[in-house]
């Protein structure tokens, strides 16, 4: 069986062609612009970042056989078959990854509660004044921007070396991030709740407490979970700048070639972002359960 | 003024028995489970030397900081800072660009709708996670090691852990992807890499641009802490001036920081928008 297609006329035929050929050589002359200008900027970059192919061809076996020797004991075995000899510091690590842990677990849970005094305020629909808005817009903005690590260096010399700095720094980066995720919770809250309390005369406290914490509270949860899993990776490196946690033990096993230590203390940090999030992501699962039910 | 008559308690607990009387387990479900998030709180201060003493003289010593942080000045090393800002921008711009492109085979390999086996996924979804699990910092020392001390290093650092979050993120894209565009063309007899690059890749580019886009801006963020630990850009120029206690230097390159991030976000909102944008007109 053959179906008939319509076959236009040659001289018709032609001119559909032609400006279907026009569309796309424009597009694609765009398209190329745009692909050499990036090239251009790879190359800028390329020589500010003193990129050296030769030394990334000459020292990639280096690379690989970094690789090889962490994954080897000093006996010159591989690191799996003898776990005792492997892990032969796991009292000292597991202390210090508990150490870790709590470090992000007190650092999200001050940094949730400062963003949850704070978001109201920036919020568009509950805060009380545009100039308090601004004012703690730009506080948020600010702690979310600097990094934890550098408010870490400097709580380091501020507060003294050890884990609190690494909280501190923490719990401010946290504020910062939670802010802004927790205000623009509120931002979708539904207002009408807050019109009813107010028609009874309630403060604006009461207004927060009663028509929107009650709408917002199990997305806070959400999110504070969350930014615990991602705190859980940061304090691992706080100790790199002596705030503490199980990064001093890493950053020193690097820097003074303990291979198979090296390996022993990023396994054990990897595992326990696993289990972080995955034991997270069931809380999540429960609680948000818990809510559709109610 | 009318009144309300008195509501019968008594009525109502009949009426309503799961309100009045809850059992004990829901009662105290809540209250619990605050009580002992405090109490692990309360360990962790205890746990990790809280004390009021330090936090004061911390906070004493931190406003001292502050009050000597103002005027923000970079003295006569201006030159140096803007050459390290400007290595920290490529070092971003290159670790990015260097990641989404060893992740784009990779995240075919991890996509449910091309490797439908999970025995194949299986592995390649893991190895990209433990790759996420390690961070930046931790690749920045290691690629230290291999190729020394410098930018180049950073890059390698960027580029890994990316790596770990691009492939992540490219499979889910190309999992979300219309299947249809993909069916047509194997009706009309192609092979499965011209379903790849003609179903698939347009539909995905698009969102794999916008991703890439908000890495770099990111990645500015990310290549200023890894300096710390010696891996080139203005972290390093930073953390060498916080252990010195040049603090108006200190504040002058957080400003720079600060302010090239917001320029770097400003300009790929503007790019994600125009890419959004060329995907509805085509």
């Amino acid at each position: 069986m053959t179906t008939a297609v319509s076959i236009l006329p040659a001289q018709q035929l032609a001119a559909l062609n032609e400006a279907y050929r026009k569309a796309v050589a424009r597009k694609r002359l765009k398209t190329m612009l745009a692909v050499a200008v990036f090239i251009a900027a790879l190359v800028v970059a390329g020589i500010g970042a003193e990129v050296n192919l030769r030394t990334l061809f000459t020292y990639f076996g280096n690379f690989v056989s970094y690789f090889d020797r962490i994954l080897t004991l000093d006996s010159g075995q591989r690191v799996w078959t003898d776990f005792g000899e492997w892990f032969w510091g796991w009292h000292s690590w597991l202390k210090l990854l508990a150490e870790t842990i709590l470090i992000s677990y007190v650092g999200t849970l001050i940094g949730a509660v400062l963003a949850l005094a704070l978001n109201f305020f920036v919020a568009q629909n509950t805060s009380p004044g545009p100039w308090l808005r601004f004012v703690v817009r730009r506080l948020l903005e600010f702690a979310r921007t600097v990094p934890a690590i550098v408010f870490a260096l400097v709580f380091v010399i501020a507060f003294g070396l050890g884990p609190m700095a690494g909280v501190l720094a923490i719990a401010v980066h946290s504020t910062g991030a939670l802010g802004k995720l927790f205000s623009e919770i509120v931002e979708n809250a539904d207002m009408k709740p807050v019109e009813g309390i107010r028609s009874t005369g309630a403060s604006w406290l009461s207004c927060m407490r009663f028509a929107v914490l009650p709408q917002v509270s199990a997305g806070y949860a959400s999110y504070a979970l969350l930014r615990f899993e991602i705190n859980v990776r940061e304090a691992s490196v706080m100790g790199f700048v002596g705030a503490g946690g199980i990064g001093q033990e890493l950053v020193v096993a690097i820097r003074k070639f303990y291979y198979s230590d090296v390996s022993a203390i990023l396994v054990t940090i990897i595992v326990t972002v696993f289990v972080i999030d995955i034991s997270t992501g069931w809380l999540r699962a429960k609680l948000f359960g818990k809510e559709a039910q109610a | 003024m009318s009144q309300l008559p008195k509501p019968d308690s008594q009525a109502l607990r009949t009426k309503y028995p799961d309100v009045f009387e809850r059992p004990a387990s829901a009662r105290l479900a809540t209250p619990l489970m605050l009580l002992s998030a405090f109490a692990v709180f309360g360990f962790g201060l205890y746990d990790l030397d809280f004390s009021p003493t330090k936090l004061v003289g911390g906070l004493r010593e931190l406003g001292w900081i502050t009050l000597m942080m103002v005027p923000p000045d970079p003295g006569s090393s201006l030159p140096t800072y803007l050459s390290a800002l400007g290595e920290t921008l490529s070092i971003a711009l290159l670790g990015t660009t260097l990641a989404a492109f060893m992740a784009l085979p990779v995240s075919l390999l991890a996509a449910r709708n091309i490797v439908p086996s999970a025995i194949f996924r299986f592995p390649v979804r893991r190895f990209l996670d433990s790759i996420r699990g390690v961070d930046t910092l931790i690749w920045a020392l290691v690629w230290i090691n291999v190729v020394g001390l410098g930018p180049f290093a950073g890059v390698l650092a960027i580029a890994v852990s990316d790596f770990g979050a691009f492939g992540k993120l490219f499979s889910e894209a190309i999992e979300a992807a219309d299947k249809k565009q993909v069916e047509g063309i194997r009706a009309s007899g192609g092979s499965t890499l011209h379903e790849i690059r003609f179903g698939l890749m347009p539909q995905v580019l698009p969102v794999i641009a916008g991703q890439v886009l908000y890495y770099i801006e990111s990645n500015t963020r990310s290549a200023t802490i890894i300096g710390i630990v010696g891996a080139g850009g203005i972290g390093l120029q930073l953390a060498e001036q916080i252990r010195v206690l040049e603090w108006q230097k200190v504040s002058f390159l957080i400003l720079m920081i600060l302010i090239a991030v917001a320029v770097i976000d400003w300009i790929s909102t503007k790019l994600r928008f125009a890419i959004i944008g060329q995907r509805a007109l085509a």
